[in-house]
């Protein structure tokens, strides 16, 4: 390993233990005073819904296809983790080890799904591809309203409170670490690839389809894990919440951050769960103002506020200590 | 009647005939089922149809889902709430309303084109595709706003009586709907081969520069296209109205999707496949309703559309074109 | 072709069909070793429908064609480039916001063998693997001449360049057959020289065997062994470049003939 890249991981393994021990600090001192639940509340869906854009930002910005069903994976990830968990919940497992294995299942689960809509779908591109996430969505809505395990249409509630935001905010770290990973490697190039010209990259030898299969699948998986978060947040749910508006939110918060950048995702996802949250007093308005923002945005950024730009830690600490240019233009 | 059935029964003994009898009644019944549900579907199918109208229209000029065109029938449908019964009041038919809903939805059809789409037309299929779906999330949240969120009960529109075909009752709307939604597909039809103006509209998606080059007006034509796509959203929104008397903020999305997904069906951009995919989803899914699992229907309408999509991706009466190497 | 070895290229009867139109008809071509044939023909006389049935993006309707003895009937793009057989496009097609580096890398990633897992944990086989990597798409680069313009994103090369780069991601395959569709269109003079001679090297370098479409009959003329002539789908002459340029048939492809011989070419 490079040893300016060793360095970049110790500064930003530093970064986040700073971050998430201000965090600590505030809620656990209750800065916030009574409302201090209220704010691990929002950072708790801030976290979620991050792992879930940046999982639809696999699809979007690294493999240009566009899904409109992502809240389809997501209810695979979170019914199926809220059935393991209610059916083990009393077997005396620590909740920390019962926290893993629901999210695990919930990744598997949409994973597999994602295999299965995938391997079908993924000869179609653009908007049919889009219309199909669509229907599929909308197929697994109507499967768990009519499934008696999930409900049977009414809301499934008594799932264990198990996602605490601590617990979240680092599954949410490596959740993100691991695509970021993916992006930056062979595969993440190949997809990139894909999508600048499909017909190129096949006649470079890469096997398209099984590409398109393998991003369609990370990112199903890491929608279930967000899922599977939600369920053991939320403790109770209802197929329709997954419904197509939840998966259009997701698509513009993707947009909006900036197609193809991380950075556009996390911050893109953070502010825009925690946004409805804050202005609730003006709930009447708030949805209003944010499609004006969202046309607004389009037609003066078509790229995204962040375009495809990414925040580096070290590149600011480089600047900080006045050799940020070498840095720079060494990359 | 009931003497000729006695007369007809007199040797059956009484366990028997009251077992005949069911069996009888259950086979009219279940005819008189049929029809009920294939005109119900025929209905449902005409309404998807005229908004599919809508929406091939103005993909098939823009390569552009136009998902706040699911709102357009809202727009219509609270047009309709507000102006029925000022029209009957005034001493006239309350469908009369429509041309009021004609004339609101061609304005807002345009002016969302001319303020929200218009900019983003170069920057890309998926900027268009989240000015859309914003577009739908602004009409949506402003009739929020403006009418609040309990659902409105509209005016009986059409005052026709029920018929009465193989024992089934009829009513004689869904028959008008069925006619109204043939009738302005072949109009369209026929006024997208033949007038000037139809003939523009086909040129402007095969070459929009080389469409500009023989003095086509581009941009003309896209307001022109909107305009019509948003006038049918509005009869659509007659037709809903008066099969179901109830408006809410949010009818027009889910119903947009059905509709869009009626449009793909049959063939996206092909006026006629609108109205094929409209009648083929309608049709689905009050069979599916009646008769499979009342359920599962709208998952039964999506798995026929990945079906045939995946099969045939351009559609059931669509062409086939692969990209060039 | 004085040795009988095994053809790298071999295809008989090769054609397709797409409805009742025969765009390429009983194609019949055998490339060597380290042949460089030229592929001519008037516009739309199917030349790079013939590259689209070599490559797998069309299957032939007829015929069958070999690499090395091994036929390749049925096998898609991919497994095509893997056997070894890569291309250029008439139409530059290149991964237009990927660096130039990253364009070659993409064509190597077939022999890439690191895993999902090393790639997420960043394994040593990861850093061994991407610097190999980095090092042999450098040094493809240099062969055409692209090497201190690793780091540009590849649509902000100028035309001439874009070209070598979708030469160098070709080459980047490990083919040993080469398709050049049109590489030189669009060129000046001065670029259409520094091509040939990359063209040159390539085959000094890697002993590797290239089939070229090429409308500049100067340059087809000045580097091909041989040349086969198209016009409808079907081969109207082949041979060296003398024969080919003194052959009526071609001449008449080319530049027309009168009205009453028209029958006779199709």
């Amino acid at each position: 390993m490079p040893k300016k890249i060793k360095t970049n991981y110790i500064i930003n393994v530093v970064g986040l233990l700073v971050l998430f021990f201000a965090l600590y600090a505030a809620f656990e001192t209750k800065v916030f005073g009574s409302r201090t639940n209220y704010f691990m509340g929002i950072a708790t869906t801030a976290c979620y819904t991050i792992i879930v854009v940046t999982s639809l930002n696999l699809l979007v910005g690294v493999m240009g296809e566009f899904s409109l069903g992502h809240a389809g994976f997501m209810s695979v990830g979170a019914y199926a983790s809220a059935v393991l968990t209610n059916a083990i919940a009393d077997k005396g497992i620590p909740t920390f080890i019962l926290f893993l294995l629901a999210i695990l299942t919930g990744g598997i689960a949409a994973a597999i799904t994602g295999v299965l809509v995938g391997i079908p779908t993924l000869k179609l591109r653009g908007d049919y591809l889009a219309i199909v996430t669509v229907a599929f969505a909308e197929i697994i809505r109507v499967a768990f309203t009519n499934f008696e395990i999930t409900g049977g249409g009414r809301t499934m509630s008594g799932i264990a409170k198990l996602s605490n935001f601590y617990w979240v905010f680092w599954v949410m770290v490596i959740c993100v670490t691991i695509m970021y990973m993916f992006i930056r490697s062979r595969f993440g190039r190949t997809v990139k690839a894909i999508r600048e010209d499909y017909i190129a990259a096949s006649a470079s030898g890469v096997n398209v389809t099984f590409y398109k299969v393998l991003t369609f699948t990370v990112s199903a998986f890491f929608a279930g894990i967000g899922g599977a978060i939600y369920a053991h947040y939320m403790t109770a749910m209802i197929p329709t919440s997954f419904n197509f508006m939840y998966s259009a939110e997701f698509l513009t918060e993707v947009i909006i951050g900036g197609t193809g950048s991380m950075t556009g995702s996390v911050i893109g996802a953070a502010f825009l769960s925690a946004l409805p949250e804050m202005m609730r007093a003006f709930a009447r308005y708030r949805m209003l103002g944010y499609s004006i923002v969202l046309v607004l945005v389009m037609i003066f950024k078509p790229g995204g506020i962040f375009g495809t730009w990414e925040f580096s830690l070290s590149r600011i600490l480089g600047k900080l200590t006045g050799k940020g240019r070498k840095e720079a233009s060494s990359k | 009647m009931n003497t000729k059935r006695d007369l007809f029964f007199k040797h059956i003994p009484a366990s028997r005939e009251r077992r005949l009898c069911f069996r009888i009644r259950k086979g009219r019944e279940s005819v008189s089922i049929l029809v009920q549900s294939i005109i119900n579907g025929l209905n449902q199918g005409a309404i998807y149809a005229l908004i599919a109208l809508g929406y091939t229209m103005v993909y098939g000029i823009l390569r552009m889902i136009n998902f706040a065109h699911g709102d357009f029938i809202m727009v219509g449908a609270y047009t309709l709430f507000y102006t029925a019964p000022l029209m009957v009041s005034y001493g006239m038919p309350a469908w009369l309303a429509v041309i009021l809903a004609i004339a609101v939805c061609t304005l807002v059809g345009v002016l969302v084109e001319r303020i929200a789409y218009k900019p983003v037309r170069n920057s890309g299929s998926m900027s268009a595709l989240i000015t859309a779906l914003a577009m739908s999330l602004f009409l949506e949240n402003l009739a929020m706003v403006l009418f609040g969120g309990n659902p409105k009960t509209v005016v009986k529109i059409f005052d026709l009586p029920m018929i009465e075909l193989f024992g089934a009752k009829i009513q004689l709307k869904y028959l008008l709907t069925l006619g109204i939604g043939l009738a302005i597909m072949i109009g369209l039809t026929i006024f997208i081969r033949v007038t000037k103006l139809g003939k523009a509209m086909r040129a402007v998606p095969q070459d929009r520069e080389a469409a500009t080059i023989v003095g086509i007006n581009v941009d003309r034509i896209i307001t022109v296209t909107f305009a019509i796509g948003s006038a049918l959203a509005a009869v659509a929104a007659l037709m809903y109205c008066s099969t179901y008397p109830r408006c809410t903020t949010d009818m027009g999305s889910m119903m947009g999707i059905k509709a869009f997904i009626a449009a793909v069906l049959g063939g996206i951009g092909i006026i006629p496949g609108a109205m094929l995919g409209g009648l083929i989803v309608g049709l689905i899914e009050i069979l599916v309703k009646v008769y499979i699992a009342p359920g599962w229907y709208e998952a039964i309408t999506y798995g026929i559309l990945i079906v045939v999509l995946l099969v045939k991706p351009s559609g059931i009466l669509g062409k086939n074109v692969g990209e060039k190497v | 072709m004085s040795e009988k070895k095994t053809p790298v290229l071999k295809a008989s009867h090769l054609g397709i069909q797409f409805g009742g139109l025969k765009a390429v008809d009983d194609f019949n071509m055998e490339i060597g070793e380290s042949e460089l044939i030229g592929l001519i023909g008037p516009n739309g006389a199917g030349k790079t429908t013939v590259f689209n049935l070599l490559t797998g993006v069309y299957q032939p309707t007829e015929g069958a064609y070999y690499l090395c003895g091994e036929k390749m009937n049925g096998k898609k793009t991919h497994q095509v480039v893997d056997a070894g057989i890569a291309r250029t496009f008439q139409n530059i097609r290149l991964f237009k916001k990927l660096s130039v580096l990253e364009n070659v890398k993409v064509a190597m990633n077939k022999d890439m063998k690191y895993s999902l897992v090393s790639a997420i944990f960043r394994t040593g086989s990861y850093w061994k693997e991407e610097a190999e990597t980095d090092e042999k798409a450098l040094e493809l680069l240099r062969i055409v001449h692209l090497e201190d313009k690793a780091g540009y994103i590849a649509e902000n090369l100028p035309y001439g360049e874009q070209r070598r780069l979708e030469i160098a991601r070709a080459l980047a395959t490990g083919m040993k057959l080469l398709l050049l569709d049109e590489p030189a269109a669009g060129m000046n003079p001065t670029e259409t020289a520094e091509l040939l001679d990359i063209i040159n090297n390539i085959r000094n370098k890697f002993g590797i065997s290239v089939l070229l479409i090429e409308h500049d009959m100067s340059l087809v003329m000045k580097i091909c062994e041989r040349i086969q002539v198209i016009d409808y789908g079907v081969t109207i002459a082949s041979g060296t470049p003398e024969e080919i340029a003194n052959n009526p048939k071609v001449i008449e492809a080319y530049l027309g003939k009168d009205d009453d011989q028209e029958e006779m070419l199709c």
